[in-house]
């Protein structure tokens, strides 16, 4: 599914983010992506979608050969993997079902496909009674559910999450750890960069630390192992 | 494209123009500016143009002819100058043609030669045109050395002055033209750069959930191409307008004026379409620059 092969990136301003990173994760696999602030865990997973092209090595998603793929043919690459952020980014004039159809609009999906795919995607984050709110309208956790759903309602086979807790007090976190862990276990492979020491140590998954951009350990069932 | 999504670019457009409605109020004036001028510019520079062409058709030589030659002598002379390269014609005009014709062109003042038809003063002449106004002065040199030339004459010095005049107007005209597009360019692109500014979020997520390129880029094309178009609007309405005026007023009150201005139609038809399509040109252009430099899709 994810595979990495001696993968470098320095950047045009000389910062070296990856040293030389080699990974592979399974489809279906949950992943936390842990280690310090700078230590290369967003460049990490920005590679993965293209934002960032790496300097050397070879990063496959799905097979394919990111890295080395046609700026025509990324779009069609992040149609596979769904991105969500710890600012949410959701947009504020639109209710909550036209920011999650939105991302159906823009690729051009069918109006009826659209409809029927954001109730289901709004039914599984438990936002349906919301459906015509706007962001302002919901609390911190809610948006978060919006900002996920928005990121799986294109069905995608990876969904990459930056930080998703990382502004939502325990109890919200926790609710939208069990919301991903639905969406693992209908076979999504799920990677979570993520700062949040309680969540990684009571939900138990393969925990990848990254330090100074390489891998500094990668155990199936980890801790969090830092104390910050 | 879906007819569909056409439609909906559409609509993305005309909402960023209204969003930032100040900045694309000063970019359509700035187009309005433009065009304007430019379509006063080429008004000017076209007729100025077919007067040229006019004039330059009206260049001659008028060999005037010895009045002690016969009617064999003329022949060979004739026959000599058809015989340069350059020499388009050679017509005959005789002293009494010549006078009518002066009395023609001088109208109701040419009355007071009618006297002069016994006496005629002018001589027989030649009128010897070249296939290339530029090689008048040559060809005048060699008919000038020819047996039984009496003079020639042309006016070249004139036609010469003016051409200068014209080129010189025709290039600060375009040197200005030239400031005012890129300024309206600038103007554009700006406008376009503030769009994407206010819709950063939502570009972000275009690209994070796969739109094409093309899917994010066309509301900011559509968006330049209608700040052109809306540009255009005044400026063809004035030019339309003020050239029928224009006409109007010089074939009514001064009929004589010594430029036949080009017709109405389908001048205006054709300076409408240019302007237009300059505006969207300038448009296109714009919103390439702030897509290139903002929109790195």
């Amino acid at each position: 599914m994810i595979e990495m092969n001696d993968v470098w990136k320095t950047y045009k301003n000389g910062i070296k983010a990856i040293n030389g990173i080699d990974i592979k994760i399974n489809k279906g696999e949950f992943v936390y992506i842990v280690g310090p602030s700078g230590a290369g865990k967003s460049t990490f997973m920005r590679m993965m979608y293209r934002e960032e092209k790496p300097t050397s090595g070879k990063i496959i998603i799905n097979g394919k050969d990111v890295g080395k793929m046609k700026s025509k043919n990324v779009p069609r690459l992040r149609r596979d993997i769904g991105v969500v952020f710890q600012d949410f980014k959701l947009l504020p004039k639109l209710t909550v079902y036209e920011n999650v159809a939105f991302a159906l609009e823009v690729i051009e999906e069918n109006k009826a496909v659209i409809r029927k795919r954001v109730m289901d995607v709004l039914g599984l984050v438990n936002l349906k009674n919301k459906a015509r709110f706007l962001p302002d309208e919901l609390s911190g956790g809610e948006q978060q559910r919006v900002s996920i759903a928005r990121a799986i309602v294109n069905n995608p086979v990876i969904l990459l999450t930056d930080e998703p807790t990382g502004n939502l007090d325990p109890e919200t976190a926790y609710g939208i750890m069990d919301l991903l862990d639905e969406i693992n276990n209908r076979g999504t492979t799920v990677l979570m960069a993520t700062h949040n020491k309680d969540i990684v140590n009571s939900f138990r998954k393969r925990v990848i630390a990254i330090e100074d951009g390489l891998i500094s350990r990668d155990e199936a069932r980890g801790e969090y192992g830092y104390e910050d | 494209m879906k007819i569909k999504t056409f439609g909906r670019h559409n609509k993305e457009a005309f909402k960023n123009i209204g969003r930032n409605g100040w900045m694309s109020f000063a970019s359509i004036s700035a187009v309005t500016v433009t065009l304007l001028l430019v379509g006063v510019f080429l008004t000017l520079v076209l007729n100025l143009n077919a007067f040229g062409d006019q004039l330059e058709e009206d260049v001659e030589i008028r060999t005037f002819i010895d009045l002690t030659a016969e009617k064999a002598q003329q022949d060979e002379l004739k026959a000599k100058i058809e015989n340069i390269s350059e020499v388009k014609s050679v017509t005959y005009q005789s002293k009494e043609e010549g006078l009518d014709k002066l009395i023609d062109n001088l109208g109701d003042q040419g009355e007071v030669f009618e006297s002069l038809k016994d006496e005629n003063p002018l001589s027989d002449e030649f009128v010897v045109k070249t296939t290339d106004p530029q090689d008048i002065n040559d060809v005048a040199d060699q008919i000038k050395k020819f047996e039984y030339v009496e003079n020639v004459e042309f006016g070249k010095d004139t036609v010469n002055r003016l051409f200068k005049v014209l080129e010189i107007s025709r290039n600060v005209g375009l040197g200005l033209v030239i400031g005012l597009l890129f300024t309206a360019m600038f103007l554009i692109s700006n406008t376009i750069k503030l769009t994407i500014v206010a819709r950063r979020t939502e570009i972000e997520i275009m690209k994070l959930v796969g739109a094409t390129n093309w899917f994010i880029r066309w509301p900011f094309l559509i968006e330049g191409v209608l700040i052109g178009i809306f540009g255009a609007l005044i400026p063809i309405g004035v030019l339309i307008y003020g050239y029928y005026f224009l006409t109007d007023l010089i074939s009514t009150r001064y009929p004589t004026f010594f430029i036949d201005l080009l017709p109405v139609t389908p001048f205006v038809y054709q300076l409408s379409a240019l302007l237009v399509v300059l505006g969207m040109i300038i448009g296109v252009w714009g919103s390439l620059t702030s897509m290139r430099k903002f929109l790195k899709v």
